[in-house]
């Protein structure tokens, strides 16, 4: 638990940006998969990062929930320093994040899966009771089943579950227990046309207050589903803008299709 | 298995007294029958070595099921744990070693002793789950043969290699609880309780969280969950049913020395949770039993064969390998295997049924 106290974190959540990161760098020995990066997003707000392989997305990703810390600089969520903070409390503060690979609970059920989702940002963690027929957590695990279409699915093991429901059911994880800012790491990798428009329908009829990064290769996707992009290319921010700026921007054009070579 | 039993909604509206009852599968009522009435049938040899014996080993294997089954942490320290408990009893209640014992009450000695296991356990399962697999293996394995030459070699606590003797249940409400019928239905009650406990606890938020950590540890961080806590205090619930099978083993054979929680012991744990199945709080009880009949009866086939009865462990370890090689899931995956097999429709080909998914098709 932080030492700041509730009402400080209250205040701070009024005024600041959802996240800030200052100067952020992360080395992997020699290799520095992410360079001074500062980037601010606004609550609410809907931002798509693009760039090739190996640009460092889903390093600033992982920068960002805490699966691993960042070399140097800060990162500040809802205007807290979450810099040193485990991944667990940064979660509990309202991030929520989906993996590019799907990393779920293969052995426990749809519902289960979507429960501990529910559980894991609210009370009774280590409960050693079981939930009630009324327990409102099932309830809104049920909910949130409906909502990703996998309600037909919810008592099936997870390791039974197609590749596409699989996504699905990673989505619904990010959304369980009022999550304020969500990271979505290539939501629509490997998916249908038809899933990606769904995909499409679920991220555009998220709350208003509830803002998100996207990692997406599928630039029809990225750009239907954000309002801001952000460029990275080798580690760094090449160029932040709106879609249609960065869709003109001669020097991105050069750097995705490849014209400098 | 769903959170919530729809089933159990319909049968609540008929009969408010029959809500459980109704649930209750019929070969549960079979084999609770037979339980309950086998001294009636079995002499007190079966009641009191086979039986009692194997209650005991299933509760302390239990405990490791529930580490390795539901949060994939393969402990080799639940024999320390129970011996832990055992020594506690015998030190702290009263033994053939007037000079150590301090002989309190059995309502004193008793929570000592399980609370004394549990911060051991507590203690062991810090050290060990920051690491996995082969290495947690290997760091409770060294802290077991660590505590094994430790009570061998301290007189002042332990009373070293000798141990303690003539350490007897309380004669609680003017029963004596060695005696084979008693002794039975002590560990019987002990043994159903731990494993109503586990398969209760399985479903609650902290034993589905666990085996949430048990198939994605990095997932359940960026879930909210306190992974390492998480895992160090299903230690410390196993080491509350390891400390009460500790209990009634140093009851059972009325005295505690190091070689109870010796490497073989240690191992014995392991061997018998295998050959159980892992997977499920049934298994080691069905391991439990599998081991003390072959370490009852072997020694008199060896011979019966001309081969010396000292070679039972032979016998064992050959069984445990042709299991494993076989069935890795143990006697409850053969189980299941054959039962899928005699559903399989011969037209479709698919013999799942949604009963069976508990086992199929888990992702380690």
């Amino acid at each position: 638990m932080s030492d700041t106290s509730v009402a400080e974190r209250l205040s701070a959540t009024g005024t600041a940006s959802a996240l800030e990161l200052r100067g952020v760098s992360r080395y992997f020995g020699a290799l520095a998969a992410l360079e001074d990066i500062t980037m601010t997003v606004e609550p609410g707000e809907r931002r798509a990062v693009l760039g090739s392989n190996g640009a460092g997305k889903t390093t600033l990703f992982n920068c960002i929930t805490g699966d691993f810390l960042p070399s140097s600089g800060s990162i500040r969520l809802f205007g807290e320093d979450v810099t040193v903070f485990p991944a667990h409390e940064r979660i509990r503060r309202g991030l929520r994040r989906t993996y590019q690979i799907s990393l779920l609970f293969g052995g426990l059920t749809v519902l289960d899966n979507i429960y501990l989702a529910c559980r894991g940002v609210s009370r009774g963690r280590f409960s050693l009771i079981r939930p009630r027929r009324n327990d409102a957590l099932v309830s809104a695990a049920e909910e949130l089943c409906e909502a990703v279409h996998l309600i037909s699915a919810r008592d099936t093991l997870v390791s039974e579950l197609s590749y596409g429901q699989q996504r699905q059911l990673e989505i619904a994880l990010a959304l369980a227990g009022a999550p304020r800012f969500i990271l979505f790491d290539e939501p629509a990798a490997g998916l249908s046309p038809a899933e990606r428009r769904e995909l499409i329908d679920i991220l555009t009829n998220l709350p208003e207050h509830m803002g998100y990064i996207i990692i997406e290769h599928d630039m029809d996707v990225a750009l239907r589903v954000a309002e801001s992009v952000t460029m990275m290319h080798n580690g760094r921010i090449f160029k932040e803008g709106k879609p249609a700026e960065i869709e003109e921007d001669p020097e991105v054009q050069e750097l995705y299709l490849g014209g400098g070579h | 298995m769903a959170l919530v039993d729809r089933a159990s909604v319909s049968a609540a509206q008929s009969s408010p007294s029959g809500i459980w009852i109704d649930k209750v599968p019929t070969y549960y009522w079979v084999i609770g029958l037979i339980m309950l009435f086998m001294p009636v049938i079995a002499n007190d040899f079966w009641l009191f070595q086979v039986f009692g014996w194997t209650f005991i080993l299933g509760m302390i294997a239990l405990s490791l099921m529930f580490l390795a089954g539901y949060g994939g942490m393969v402990s080799l320290i639940q024999m320390s744990v129970a011996a832990v408990g055992g020594y506690m009893v015998a030190i702290f209640g009263t033994s053939g070693i007037t000079d150590l014992s301090l002989g309190l009450p059995w309502w004193l000695y008793v929570p000592i002793a399980i609370i004394v296991a549990m911060i051991f356990g507590t203690i062991v399962g810090a050290l060990a789950v920051r690491t996995e697999g082969i290495y947690t293996i290997m760091i409770t394995l060294a802290i077991a043969a660590a505590f094994f030459y430790f009570a061998r070699q301290n007189y002042h606590i332990f009373n070293g290699y000798t141990g303690f003797n003539l350490v007897v249940p309380p004669q609680l409400f003017g029963v004596d609880w060695r005696q084979p019928m008693p002794f039975y239905y002590l560990t019987l009650a002990f043994a159903l309780l731990s494993y109503f406990v586990v398969v209760y606890v399985s479903r609650t938020p902290f034993g589905l969280a666990l085996q949430g950590v048990r198939d994605n540890p990095r997932r359940m961080a960026a879930l909210g969950f306190n992974v390492t806590a998480h895992r160090v205090l299903a230690y410390t619930f196993a080491s509350v049913i390891a400390a009460v099978g500790g209990i009634l083993l140093v009851w059972q054979n009325a005295q505690i020395s190091p070689g109870t929680a010796g490497i073989p012991a240690v191992i014995d744990i392991l061997v018998i949770a295998v050959i159980g199945g892992i997977r499920k709080p049934i298994g080691p009880f069905i391991g439990a039993f599998i081991y003390v009949l072959l370490r009852t009866f072997s020694p008199d086939v060896l011979t019966a064969f001309g081969m010396s009865g000292e070679r039972f462990k032979t016998l064992i370890g050959l069984g445990f390998l042709v299991l494993v090689f076989f069935s890795p899931d143990g006697v409850l995956g053969l189980w299941e295997r054959w039962q899928n097999r005699r559903k399989r429709d011969p037209l479709m080909g698919s013999g799942e049924t949604p009963g069976d998914r508990d086992v199929g098709g888990r992702n380690v």
